[in-house]
């Protein structure tokens, strides 16, 4: 009935659901393009702002910023093994990808266990404000992410007998939306950590 | 007997500048109305002739009208010429062009829920130090007592004095939430915002008795926020602060 | 129809949807068929306004007749602890105010707008058979319910609803008791839900276009929706943000929106300040100023569809109308701080703002002239529908044309905030788009329904509203240049508000007579459901592709997907029997040439 659910449209050359995510993605480039502008604006206007690499842990997210890095490299990679018809490959890296994100969110749950302790909270300053309300609206995007993925590791994989394409479409659908986490991962990193 | 100050339209306009306001509201609505009146008339007189009735057809081929293109032509030119040659340089005008601060009268307004708090420098004409610390019932500015410049500085709720034929220029600013300093006789409206000090000056012409109003939601007593402005001769001004300063001694 | 496995083409079919198979909670409740969903939406959108219209219908008591206690209602509510003996409290006349505005935009509007007529029309003019993502778009209209529930609750929690305007400004809205949070966890649902939705429709339109559909043929109804779906799509997220960095002000104590130093009756506050109270307008605006144009594009497009068909000659200048449109879409980002001229940004951002509004009058200017000139020629049956669609045009032109002096930053110094504002922004609104979705619902009401709505009850609903919306926003541009404020719980208090009271009491008892003139438009609503007089397929006899599937849509609406041959607006084309050329009529039949 719906058509371009797994072929593309002829014109268009996407299916549905890449142009949903990649409209998806824009809004959330506006999301977090809200929370830069205000970074920017209480940065200018305040009378001063600490150093990122004084406050925070520098070697812990360098670590985190790995394990992004290389979970983006094996969705890409579970992606392939799907264009390649190898479903085992596929749920290896797919299980990588997802393992890495839970490393992800671990680390960060140690930053801010550590920060806590040092009763540091968003309520000290808003260099402290807005270091974790960016890293955890980002950490909430990394969270849905991971059961996203683990959604198409285990029962969402069915589709794969019934439709290949439309699961290699929601498998591609959901790498795009995995880098671009991974991508304000890189933007953050430096604005928050290293500036 | 008071003077009719307010009535349907404008307010009674007792400052130097703000005519050029009510000007430039005034061609406004002149170009408003000449544009409604012209779409109007087009549109009643197309929806009576091409009504459906026996015997009239629709036109499917519409020859392409030309005058839409001046009409459109002719509003970019009116916005741009009411943009430069009038708005732009008119708010320039109010919010760059200070007047020169030995001519002027210095004065501080501190907005809060829900009153006015003005505060003169006296006469030295330096504003003591404050400090939201030392915030009390009495003081409600938190003037440092020990700091000798605001010794002779006059602070009081609501009252806003001023001398007519002079420019004044008040820094204002809030204690607490957001609310708008507004001078509806002098065309005067700024927003008071805590963090910040914003310039804002006037001149009266005239005297009389009017008012300070708040045009920000500040709360519930927003509708209550209700200052005295009182515009006097110079030497009225004079005498009503010297008798401002004797009883602050007193107390 | 029959299941179907298998796949063809491009086609991959999901039998999960077909009506005789399910359950009645996935057919009517969770619904994902778009014509379902899009009664959903309208339905309790038409209720959100009814209730918003309420609100302010006790305010106008208040600022008819300050202090005296309410009749009748009064006395119900007489131990109630917002309106003791009957008169009520500052604090419940700003909940009234506040939850107005945010119901009337967020709850009613928009969802009758965008959700209502775009999910039920949107699908069908293009020849598609649904959305492209039923299951999301079922979401949305839950997400929106849930929105809808959390700010109705807030009215119920000590401290009452959100009371510091819609537009929330800090300290005020941070400094507020808890119904300010409820309102912004629940704009978060609300945000996301048309978040959904437009990813929805915007994909649905560039995908699922019927083959012979190409852009320039689309209806311009389908124009305005989608153009309307990017500005909901990147304009919302930036009011996300700022809700969350407001919910962590209130609940984790940051001090993004709170400078230092606060005092707030007599005691410093736990803020450790830093913050900026403008950072909030700021990122608020982003989203507010495209959001009015996402309250006025859905507007223009159903003015179009019920224009020309019943004018039955084409639109004026379609070219014009889209690349207007498109050009409106783009500029209503870069406008916001026109709502910002008195918070000191400086005299260039100042200037900079003033121009790109002047500018953004030009295509506004574009559009309404080419509508009323779309009326030349025509040969005009004055329906229902088309009184409404009608009535638009000039009372959208004196609410764009109030925008003027508002617009321009030296005259706005005497008029900002003040009921000029009220004025400029409800004729947009009020007579302009709620005319607009009035004749949207008499004019589809027949595809929905099979029925048509009453004729009679339909003039006397529209001759009474317009009288009396006239009567209620005419005289608030008096009270603005008497420079009487907004929000004011008791009007004469004031000097310079005295003087224009009688105009207070004159448009409280106008907004209670146009609250009066709704009542046959509910009979109305109701009883043609079911004892309207039923018509065929196409009774106002358009050419766009909903008027050829059968009264109401089956699932799937077209037994075979549709070909389009022509443009959207057909009519009176000469050499033909009939005075319409459907869309989907094969080139060659009825005896006329194809217009590309």
């Amino acid at each position: 009935m719906i058509r371009y659910i797994s072929k593309p449209h002829p014109i268009t050359g996407v299916t549905n659901s890449k142009l949903g995510v990649w409209c998806f993605l824009a809004s959330e480039v506006m999301l977090f393009g809200g929370l830069f502008s205000a970074f920017l604006m209480l940065r200018i206007g305040a009378d001063s702002w600490p150093h990122g690499w004084e406050l925070l842990n520098v070697p812990l997210a360098t670590m985190n910023t790995l394990f992004l890095i290389t979970s983006s490299v094996t969705m890409v990679m579970a992606w392939a093994s799907l264009a390649l018809k190898d479903i085992k490959k596929y749920r290896l890296y797919m299980a990588a990808t997802i393992l890495l994100g839970i490393g992800f969110l671990i680390v960060k749950g140690f930053e801010y266990a550590h920060k806590f302790e040092g009763h540091h909270f968003p309520s000290t300053n808003n260099f402290y404000a807005i270091y974790f309300t960016l890293t955890g609206l980002h950490g909430l995007h990394v969270l849905g992410g991971v059961l996203v993925n683990t959604y198409f590791l285990f029962p969402g994989s069915g589709l794969w007998k019934k439709d290949p394409d439309q699961f290699m479409g929601r498998v591609e659908a959901a790498g795009l939306y995995w880098h671009f986490v991974d991508l304000v991962w890189i933007f953050l990193f430096p604005v928050l950590y290293l500036l | 007997m008071n003077p009719k100050y307010y009535g349907w339209g404008f307010p009674i306009d007792i400052s130097k500048h703000g005519w050029q306001i009510d000007q430039l509201i005034t061609i406004l609505h002149v170009f408003m109305a000449v544009l409604f009146i012209g779409w109007f008339a087009f549109f009643i007189y197309t929806i009576i002739r091409f009504r459906q009735r026996p015997g009239h057809k629709a036109e499917f081929h519409i020859k392409h009208f030309k005058t839409p293109t001046y009409l459109e032509a002719g509003v970019a030119l009116t916005e741009f010429v009411l943009l430069f040659a009038f708005s732009i340089p008119l708010w320039h005008f109010f919010r760059n062009e200070m007047p020169p601060k030995d001519k002027s009268l210095q004065v501080r307004v501190v907005a809060e829920q829900f009153a006015w708090n003005i505060h003169y420098p006296g006469k030295d004409g330096a504003f003591g130090k404050t400090d939201p610390k030392l915030i009390s019932a009495t003081n409600p500015l938190g003037l440092d007592p020990n700091d000798p410049e605001g010794k002779d500085d006059i602070i009081t709720l609501n009252q806003l004095h001023i001398p007519v034929d002079m420019p004044v220029i008040v820094d204002l600013s809030s204690k607490d939430v957001i609310h708008s300093f507004t001078l509806p006789v002098m065309r005067v409206k700024q927003d008071a915002i805590p963090g910040q000090m914003i310039p804002v000056w006037f001149e009266a012409k005239s005297t009389g008795n009017f008012e300070i109003a708040c045009a920000q939601l500040c709360g519930l007593g927003h509708y209550r926020m209700r200052g005295f402005f009182i515009v006097e001769s110079k030497a009225d001004f004079g005498k009503w602060l010297d008798g401002q300063a004797a009883e602050k001694v007193s107390q | 129809m029959a299941g179907r496995t298998g796949r063809r083409k491009g086609f991959a079919v999901s039998d999960q949807h077909h009506s005789n198979e399910l359950p009645f909670w996935r057919q009517y409740i969770f619904s994902q068929d778009h014509k379902v969903i899009g009664m959903q939406y309208a339905v309790t959108g038409l209720l959100f306004l009814l209730f918003g219209f309420c609100l302010m219908m006790l305010m106008r008591w208040q600022l008819a007749y300050p202090g005296k206690p309410l009749p009748f209602l009064g006395n119900f509510l007489a131990e109630s602890p917002v309106m003791p003996g009957g008169i009520m409290l500052p604090e419940f006349y700003n909940q009234l105010g506040a939850m107005h505005g945010t119901i009337m935009v967020f709850m009613g509007v928009v969802p009758l707008a965008v959700g209502g007529f775009g999910n039920f029309v949107l699908p069908l003019q293009i020849g598609a058979p649904d959305m492209a993502f039923p299951k999301l778009n079922m979401m949305s209209y839950w997400f929106y319910f849930i929105g809808g529930v959390i700010m109705i609750a807030s009215f119920f929690i000590p401290g009452g609803a959100a009371q510091s305007g819609w537009t929330s400004y800090p300290p005020l809205s941070n400094i507020a008791p808890l119904g300010q949070t409820f309102w912004l966890i629940g704009m978060a649902f609300l945000i996301n839900s048309s978040l959904l939705g437009s990813i929805n429709f915007i994909v649905t339109t560039v995908q699922l276009r019927a083959e012979g559909l190409s852009f320039f043929r689309l209806p311009f109804f389908v124009w305005s929706q989608f153009v309307t779906s990017f500005l909901l799509l990147l304009a919302f997220p930036p009011l996300m943000a700022a809700a969350v960095l407001q919910l962590m002000d209130r609940l984790a104590g940051s001090s993004f929106f709170m400078p230092s130093g606060l005092v707030v009756n007599g005691a410093t506050t736990p803020w450790a300040g830093g913050g900026s109270p403008i950072l909030w307008q700021h990122l608020f605006w982003f989203l507010a100023h495209p959001e009015v144009y996402v309250l006025i594009l859905p507007a223009m497009g159903i003015v179009a569809e019920v224009m020309s068909c019943n004018t039955r000659k084409p639109l004026y200048g379609y070219k014009a109308l889209v690349y207007s449109v498109i050009f409106l879409g783009f500029l209503s980002f870069i406008v916001w701080a026109h709502h910002m001229f008195l918070t000191s940004m400086g005299t260039q951002m100042n200037s900079f703002f003033q121009i790109t509004t002047m500018i953004i009058s030009i295509p506004s200017v574009v559009i309404l002239t080419t509508l009323i000139l779309s009326l030349w020629g025509g040969s005009i049956r004055f329906t229902v529908p088309m009184l409404f669609a009608l009535a638009f045009l000039p009372m959208f032109g004196i609410g764009g044309l109030t925008g003027l002096p508002l617009g321009l930053a030296a005259s706005d110094i005497h008029l900002h905030d003040t009921y000029y504002v009220i004025g400029h922004f409800h004729y947009v609104v009020a007579p302009g788009t709620i005319f607009a979705l009035f004749a949207g619902v008499y004019h589809w009401f027949p595809k929905v329904t099979g029925r048509k709505m009453s004729d009679i009850l339909g003039k006397i609903h529209f001759w009474f509203s317009f009288v009396f919306i006239n009567g209620v926003f005419m005289p608030m541009f008096i009270m603005g240049l008497a420079g009487v404020s907004r929000r004011l719980y008791d009007p004469v208090q004031y000097a310079h508000a005295q003087s224009v009271q009688p105009l207070n009491v004159f448009i409280s008892i106008c907004a209670w007579c146009l609250g009066l003139a709704q009542i046959p438009f509910i009979i109305n609503f109701f009883s043609s459901i079911f004892f309207g007089k039923k018509v065929d397929d196409n009774p106002w006899e358009a050419t766009t592709l909903e008027w050829t599937v059968p009264s109401p849509p089956p699932h799937g609406n077209f037994a075979k997907p549709p070909v389009v041959y022509r443009g959207p607006y057909e009519y009176s084309v000469p050499g033909c029997a009939k005075d319409f050329l459907p869309q989907n009529l094969p080139a060659g039949q009825a005896g006329a040439a194809e217009v590309k």
